[in-house]
């Protein structure tokens, strides 16, 4: 279709398909041409990705892991290393805006079923990226060692013991000594330097080559490609180059914007970035007064202090936090909505999407609280409201009413 | 058979073969590095016995020793404190230790081989953060019922004063008595017994 081309870009393209991919992925795909906000966060998390890719290479030129320096070279790196304490805080800052951007990132595809058939793998691959995303953030948080590092690292890695008949052989395996000590930083640090950005890189490039398969949902859920013109086109999509880069870039600077902001002003976010214990070099003989994760992990933290030990096992709360997570993977088969888009299905699934994203945002804050009675109860109700959401969604979606979809996409 | 013929059983023969040899070769060489994250010899050397002493430990005093990496502690228990571990059992999830880690010389009430001294590794059994000593009856914070205890600041464990967790909170059993023994009455080792020397 598309003439051949000549000069150095026909050498090229008879030797590697460059022209190829650039129609295939930019100027020849075709995605709908109504999207609307929420679809700026994909292109955001990529672009994260690269700012964590490239500062965390500068970042390794200058750390040391190990227990005995790992703190002191984090503090060098904030003082002495010229320019070191913004490339450090692009890196701490981006880490949160990484989540931030992948959680706004998911909420879209709930919002508008873009988990729904035919998008599923892509749904899936998702959730790994999200998963291999959490392992990443957690290992790094290690390296600072401090306080807060040490003390997470060592509540988390005894997850793993609480397994019942393996978990203690799991834990020391894990750690590689006895207790978190210079073993199991070094071993974070290879796998958050090397094996998880690898792994991470690859599942992106599954995401995007699915998604192009495809094609992009949209915020009315309707498949563009059942409606084409005499050329093939979907009627209702548009280049993806340069119509959506363009909208892309517009997002990204300002998305740089408040990152910037952050990162000159309040890279600590009063203790929700950079958490105050964190402070402190590693003390293995003394616990902060309080220690919480960092505010990405919090709702699963309090699930996992929300439910009791039974048995005399702490694995139920501990199944109980994998069980949030990975129920997310399951997703596509449990909502039998007819629809994709909220915009047309009914009060019931708006309802719960609603309570979905209160008991989300009650556990991430309740997580960050001391222990108490009454917030262990809170715990309970918001945890009992997030499994509801996706175990009854299957009646739910199946009873709502749903408004007829319309041919074509809504468009100002 | 003609040369140009495929000959599938063949074909299907030697890919079962090849996939089944090549699998056992994967396993195998996956064997030395699962193994090279285990703890290493010199780590596992680490863990040798501690002396304390604990003559300048005065009545309602608590130390901290490091043993193996972890916080053990030494607390020298008034007679309140000890009249608080009978009063409390109620309370209890494990008031035996039956379900508990410890010596058998220290599977008693005070757990512990003289009933003053508590010696205890000072990690909350439920996910390893090490618990506050807060001996103060009646602690603002916790309670008017409280007798003194042990309070985990990670998911609010709470222990009595000899490390037997409370009902009703996270963690599943009472806090490890390590082994131990009296060289004489004012020196401890930790991580030797009684005829092991």
């Amino acid at each position: 279709m598309s003439k051949q081309s000549t000069g150095l870009l026909g050498w090229i393209d008879q030797r590697f398909p460059l022209s190829k991919i650039w129609n295939e992925h930019l100027a020849e795909y075709y995605a709908p041409k109504n999207f609307n906000f929420w679809y700026y966060f994909g292109s955001l998390a990529l672009l994260v990705l690269v700012i964590q890719v490239i500062t965390g290479i500068f970042l390794t030129m200058h750390y040391k892991p190990d227990a005995n320096l790992a703190f002191g070279a984090v503090e060098y790196i904030m003082r002495d290393v010229p320019g070191g304490w913004i490339i450090r805080y692009m890196h701490s800052t981006g880490a949160s805006m990484f989540f931030v951007a992948v959680y706004l990132h998911m909420f879209r595809g709930l919002l508008y079923g873009s988990y729904k058939a035919p998008r599923e793998l892509l749904w899936i691959v998702g959730m790994l990226i999200y998963l291999v995303l959490m392992g990443e953030a957690f290992m790094g948080y290690l390296l600072p060692w401090g306080q807060m590092s040490y003390w997470g690292a060592k509540v988390i890695i005894n997850l793993f013991g609480a397994v019942p008949f393996v978990g203690e052989e799991l834990a020391l395996w894990i750690r590689g000594d006895f207790v978190v000590g210079d073993a199991t930083l070094n071993r974070f640090f290879s796998l958050h330097v090397i094996a998880m950005p690898l792994v991470l890189i690859g599942l992106v490039v599954v995401h995007l080559l699915a998604l192009h398969e495809t094609g992009s949902n949209n915020p009315d859920g309707i498949e563009i490609k059942k409606l084409k013109d005499e050329n093939g086109i979907p009627l209702d999509g548009i280049p993806f180059h340069p119509y959506y880069t363009v909208k892309d870039i517009f997002g990204s600077v300002a998305f740089l914007v408040v990152f910037a902001a952050i990162m000159f002003f309040a890279p600590e976010m009063n203790g929700y970035f950079l958490e105050p214990p964190n402070f402190v070099a590693a003390n293995p003989m003394l616990t902060p007064e309080h220690i919480a994760p960092v505010w990405y992990f919090t709702p699963f933290y309090a699930i996992l202090r929300a439910i009791p030990p039974v048995a005399g096992s702490a694995f139920p709360g501990v199944l109980a936090m994998g069980a949030s997570i990975a129920i997310f993977f399951v997703l596509p088969w449990l909502d039998r909505s007819p629809v994709k888009s909220i915009r047309y299905r009914g009060g019931l699934s708006r309802l719960a999407l609603t309570l979905f994203v209160i008991s989300f945002v009650g556990l991430g804050w309740l997580g960050m609280q001391p222990p108490s009675d009454l917030y262990t109860l809170w715990s309970r109700l918001l945890s009992v409201v997030y499994f509801g959401f996706f175990l009854l969604m299957p009646i739910y979606t199946r009873v709502d009413k749903c408004k007829p979809v319309p041919e074509r996409v809504t468009w100002k | 058979m003609k040369s140009d013929e495929i000959d599938h059983g063949k074909r299907r023969l030697l890919t079962a073969t090849a996939t089944a040899l090549g699998g056992v070769g994967a396993v195998s060489v996956a064997v030395p590095f699962v193994a090279s994250m285990q703890p290493s010899a010199r780590a596992q050397a680490a863990g040798a016995p501690i002396e304390i002493d604990i003559s300048a430990l005065r009545p309602g005093e608590l130390v901290v020793h490091k043993w193996r990496g972890k916080p053990v502690w030494v607390l020298h228990r008034t007679e309140e404190m000890l009249a608080s571990l009978k009063t409390a059992e109620e309370g209890l999830t494990d008031p035996q230790s039956a379900g508990s880690e410890q010596p058998d010389y220290a599977l008693n009430r005070q757990r512990s081989l003289k009933p003053e001294y508590l010696v205890l590794v000072g990690v909350c059994t439920h996910l390893g953060c090490s618990p506050k000593f807060r001996p103060e009856p009646g602690d603002e914070e916790i309670g008017a019922d409280w007798a003194g205890g042990f309070l985990c600041p990670c998911h609010g464990g709470r222990y009595d004063l000899a490390g037997r967790v409370f009902k009703g909170t996270p963690p599943p059993k009472n806090m490890a008595v390590p082994p131990y023994m009296y060289l004489s009455d004012s020196r401890l080792v930790i991580g030797l017994e009684e005829g092991e020397v």
